[in-house]
């Protein structure tokens, strides 16, 4: 039996207050408007008073429209039959494609048992020295993309999610712009990758609760493929939108906000989403990719601090490079034991260099005279800068580590390296004196 | 949040169930206003409706303790996790509570006293082995006054739910004991003669904390730091190296990831002082960031009196918390939701004392028997935007006994452990001959004052002697404070190894060099260094660390003219 509520006595923001009985918390309920059928969902109980975040917006919603409850909360279709088609927000076909009611899942499932993880240990090798030798990436891994506005980030994620070997790939975007997509589209497409990918996508002019949903659906769709064995990528971008939507909500909601507007559980709300990355001990995994565009780059600020506190590291992309400060790989301790036995010593050691050169820069920037020293490590930062750092290098990680130990050659005596001897005596290239190091 | 309506008496912090189809989901009174109760939910309340059947449980949040603790794996309102996984497999299902004890696991029980014994709260009745402690069965912490012992088992196996003693009260009440008893997590155990001031130093093995920051048996400390700085590494590796019996480690409200790591490497790892896997002498309490915030809540609770209950057999615990902040975005969300007025950066007005009521748990106690057990409390901070300024990080500053603040610029240029030796501060007495250690804090700081006029005068502005001085503390933090976690060696230094490296380097950063110029003794330092390094992965006193160590005095005796 299907009862029509319509006693709709509040409407703020995206929220409607409607009078009904024996409703759900978070349960899903269809408004009817003169417009269509809009989805919304249930927020807060009190009483007789039900408040209904409404997904579309509450333009155009009048006092005597219909409210029906569906019983369930928000759920989406899973399987294999979604591959290569694209959704909205709500999770409404944006292709030509059948609308999906087979195999329905709810979008906001329990959290993982954390003793059912695997220690994730498959690198993912992308080709780009700054990740590779610095901060390896790693499968069932959450990474963002930490950028300023305008800076290629979109490119990078399309770049480094191509090298990524896994089943599937579920795109989600939240306030992109066709632009974006197409670039995405464009990339997988070539790597012939368009027919095992999921699109999930928000424009910045959908309504802003499917922002929020756009995560949700997202990581519903790759833990059931996960639990299936899959191995699955999910690409989220630009999780700051998604944090802006939270701040909308909260706002409208009256909440006390705690940082700059933000609302005080941003960061549970975030961990709740990006905690979906795992290892299934016995079935497949799934790794996060995002990005997370830093308002003025401050990494201070709200969203990128408490996306920090929760991903496990973050690619700092800075004037088209990804900086060694800043950005870190919380797993590469998992992974890079076992590559070569200088890697972790080459990872230090140049980064340790690198920031004795930044210190240089500044003294030759306040016009000091330059020490012997000194003008070894200008040297270094600008060999480190054009062969490692810079985005157009693709070169496999042995590679850049022998690469790395030319650069100290040209730049240093072993000891000023400062890494002991035994390493020195195994890789310092004098040996090889004379030969150019094939690239 | 959950308001119910009641019509009998109900307490604060009572426990009541929320009978929602076939499920029954955990919750807690935190307010009561006229007939209204408003209930913290330790689950998600998807689908709950309005006329839901509320069953109160009049008793507080407790948690049973016995043996069987260690090596387990609990969330914050202790379920053993692994068992909640052999039923419900992958996802943490709501309303499947477990007992943290097995009823049926027998305990071979010892007892130590006899019928007509005298006994009070705390005092012991006997012994069952777990791994290799002697676990106490104690006269339940509830009971006021001195009690007589009626009769005890014999020695022989039991379990938790058998009866080993029983006592009579001065009204000749008969009272049974059991191996294990419950507690309520919120109050502090204080079934002992006296707390002590901690004065024995507690030895983690990293050196930068027991040389210069020392932290003590029964005291407190923090790390604060900003995200990726290094807190969990910094308490993963003090978790395993400490000089403790038993460590308990709160994972509150961050990365599941990380308590994976403790949980599948730990039953490799062996503790150099007994020969036996680490995971025997460790409890986790997880309650990480995607599971339910009021657990979360809970979960340091829980930990601290498992702690407790360890240190009342005279035992030293390490309680160690990641990340306290977490904690306090929890209460930060509650109080968020009982609309209460709220303080700095939204955190309600009761921050700061219960910060304060939480690491007062920490303590050197002598037990009424005269031996003595300690609970010492390791907290991390995260604080918002990396800022120490921030309402967490003051309010734990204020009551603990050593700081370790890690700053982002030395995590960006990888010297790690990343503690600021220069905000950094320790009330505690450590392994180092005080001069030395001294010594070592001044040299840091004048290294830092040289640096930093170097930024203003550049370096052909600086005279050598203080060129030097820079140097020498460059040197001091390369070769001793920096410590490689990944090195099986450097990852970890004895005390004995402690005391005589710094001996050795304390010398050095006293010897008057005599350089020509800033270029010698730069190279000289960095030669030196690249000495010490080698000199670290060399284990203790065998031959490659004499060898090392013969090749650095060589070598600094040549420069320093006449040796
Ligand atoms: N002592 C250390 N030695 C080497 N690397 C470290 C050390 N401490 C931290 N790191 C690196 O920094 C990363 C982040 O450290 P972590 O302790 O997780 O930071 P936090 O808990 O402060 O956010 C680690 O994954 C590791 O790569
Ligand atoms: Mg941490």
């Amino acid at each position: 039996m299907q009862k029509f509520y319509t006693r709709i006595s509040q409407i703020t923001g995206d929220v409607i207050v409607v009078e009904a009985e024996n409703v759900g918390n978070t349960e899903l309920a269809e408004v009817i408007t003169r417009q269509g059928i809009s989805l919304a969902q249930v927020i807060r109980l009190d009483g007789n008073k039900v408040s209904l975040q409404v997904f579309a917006g509450s333009r155009g919603i009048s006092t005597g429209d219909r409210v029906r409850f569906l019983g369930h909360p928000m759920r989406i279709s899973t399987g294999a039959h979604l591959l290569g088609r694209i959704f909205n927000g709500s999770g409404m076909p944006l292709d030509n494609g059948p609308a999906l009611s087979e195999n329905l899942v709810d979008i906001s499932g329990p959290s993982m048992n954390p003793v059912k993880r695997l220690i994730p240990d498959k690198m993912i090798r992308t080709g780009i020295p700054m990740i590779d030798v610095f901060n390896s990436l790693v499968e069932s891994q959450k990474i963002p993309i930490f950028s300023i506005a305008g800076e290629p980030y979109n490119e990078l994620l399309a770049r480094i999610a191509i090298q990524v070997e896994v089943d599937i790939i579920i795109l989600g975007g939240m306030g992109m712009k066709h632009d974006d997509y197409l670039i995405f589209r464009d990339t997988l497409e070539e790597h012939g990758a368009l027919s095992r990918s999921i699109v999930f996508m928000h424009t910045a002019a959908d309504p802003v609760v499917e922002c929020l949903l756009v995560p949700d659906l997202c990581l519903a769709v790759a833990e059931n493929f996960a639990l299936e064995g899959k191995r699955v990528l999910v690409l989220l971008t630009d999780m700051s939108n998604f944090c802006d939507a939270l701040r909308e909500m909260a706002i409208t909601m009256q909440q006390i906000p705690s940082n700059r507007g933000y609302p005080g559980d941003l960061y549970s709300q975030l961990a709740a989403r990006y905690e979906k990355a795992a290892d299934f001990d016995g079935a497949g995994s799934i790794t996060i990719l995002s990005v997370t565009t830093m308002p003025g780059d401050d990494v201070t600020h709200p969203i990128p601090d408490n996306t920090g506190y929760i991903t496990e590291g973050q690619f700092y992309l800075k004037n088209g490079a990804i900086e060694p400060f800043g950005s870190l790989s919380r797993l590469k301790q998992q992974v890079n034991g076992a590559t070569r036995d200088d890697h972790r010593l080459i990872m230090d050691r140049m980064i340790q260099l690198y920031a004795d050169y930044r210190e240089t820069q500044e003294k030759q920037a306040m016009g000091f005279s330059m020490s012997a020293w000194d003008k070894k490590l200008l040297r270094y930062g600008k060999l480190f800068e054009e062969k490692m750092m810079s985005l157009l290098v693709n070169i496999p990680l042995e590679d850049a580590l022998d690469l790395g130990w030319e650069i100290l050659h040209e730049c240093f005596s072993p000891e000023e390296t400062g890494i002991r001897k035994s390493m020195i005596e195994k890789y310092w290239p004098h040996m090889y004196a004379g030969k150019t190091y094939a690239r | 949040m959950v308001t119910a309506r009641f019509d009998s008496a109900v307490m604060q912090n009572e426990v009541a169930y929320i009978l929602h189809d076939e499920e029954r989901l955990k919750s807690e009174i935190i307010r009561v206003r006229g007939n209204l109760a408003e209930m913290q939910v330790y689950e998600a309340t998807v689908g709950l409706r309005i006329g839901e059947v509320v069953e109160f449980t009049g008793e507080l949040l407790s948690a049973e303790l016995g043996p069987g603790l260690l090596g387990q794996i609990f969330d914050g309102l202790q379920n053993p996790l692994p068992e909640i996984a052999q039923e419900c497999g992958f996802f943490l299902q709501r309303g499947v509570y477990k007992k943290a004890l097995s009823d049926t696991r027998t305990w071979d029980f010892t007892p130590v006293v006899k019928p007509g014994d005298r006994v009070r709260a705390g005092d012991r009745i006997g012994f069952v082995k777990e791994n290799i402690f002697r676990h106490s069965c104690m006269v339940p912490f509830s009971l006021w006054g001195i009690f007589e012992i009626v009769s005890v088992e014999h020695a022989g196996p039991l379990t938790i739910r058998d009866v080993v003693a029983q006592i009579r009260d001065a009204d000749n009440h008969i009272i049974p004991v059991y191996l294990a008893q419950d507690w309520p997590v919120k109050i502090p155990i204080r079934s002992y003669a006296e707390k002590l001031k901690p004065g024995e130093p507690l030895v983690t093995k990293m050196r930068l904390i027991d040389s210069l920051f020392p932290v003590a048996r029964g005291g407190t400390y923090c790390i604060p730091g900003p995200f990726g700085a290094g807190k969990t590494v910094l308490q993963q590796l003090i978790s395993r190296h400490s000089d403790v019996d038993i460590v308990v480690i709160a994972a509150c409200g961050e990365r599941a990831g990380e308590v994976v790591e403790i949980l599948k490497t730990f039953p490799s790892i062996h503790d150099p002082r007994t020969g036996r896997p680490l995971s025997e002498r460790t409890v986790i309490i997880c309650n990480t960031s995607s599971m339910p915030v009021a657990a979360r809540e809970s979960s340091v609770y829980t930990a601290v009196t498992i702690a407790e209950y360890y240190r009342q057999m005279g035992l030293h615990v390490l309680l160690l918390a990641d990340s306290t902040s977490r904690w306090a975005q929890a209460m930060r969300e509650m109080s968020g939701r009982l609309e209460e007025i709220p303080g700095e950066e939204a955190f309600p007005a009761y921050l700061e004392s219960r910060i304060a009521s939480f690491y007062e748990r920490a303590g050197m106690v002598r037990l009424y028997d005269g031996s003595t057990g300690s609970v010492t409390i390791g907290g991390t901070v995260s604080p918002a935007g990396g800022n120490f300024d921030e309402p967490v990080t003051q309010a734990t500053l204020k009551v603990v006994g050593a700081f370790l603040g890690l700053s982002r610029s030395l995590s960006d240029a990888r010297r790690y452990p990343a503690i600021d030796p220069l905000i950094s501060w320790s009330k505690y007495p450590g392994i180092i001959d005080r001069k030395q250690k001294d010594r070592g804090h001044a040299v840091l700081r004048k290294g830092y004052d040289v640096a930093q006029m170097m930024k203003v005068v550049g370096e052909e502005g600086t005279a050598l002697p203080d060129y030097v001085d820079y140097l020498k503390a460059e040197f001091f933090d390369f070769v001793y404070l920096q410590q490689n976690a990944f090195d099986i060696v450097d990852e970890a230094t004895s005390r004995e190894r402690q005391v005589y490296m710094f001996d050795v380097i304390f010398r050095i950063l006293e010897t008057e060099f005599s350089f020509p110029d800033k270029g010698t003794a730069l190279h000289f330092f960095q030669q030196l260094r690249q000495l010490f390094k080698g000199w670290n992965s060399t284990s203790w006193q065998s031959r490659e660390f004499e060898a090392a160590e013969n090749e650095v005095r060589a070598f600094v005796s040549e420069r320093s003219g006449a040796g």
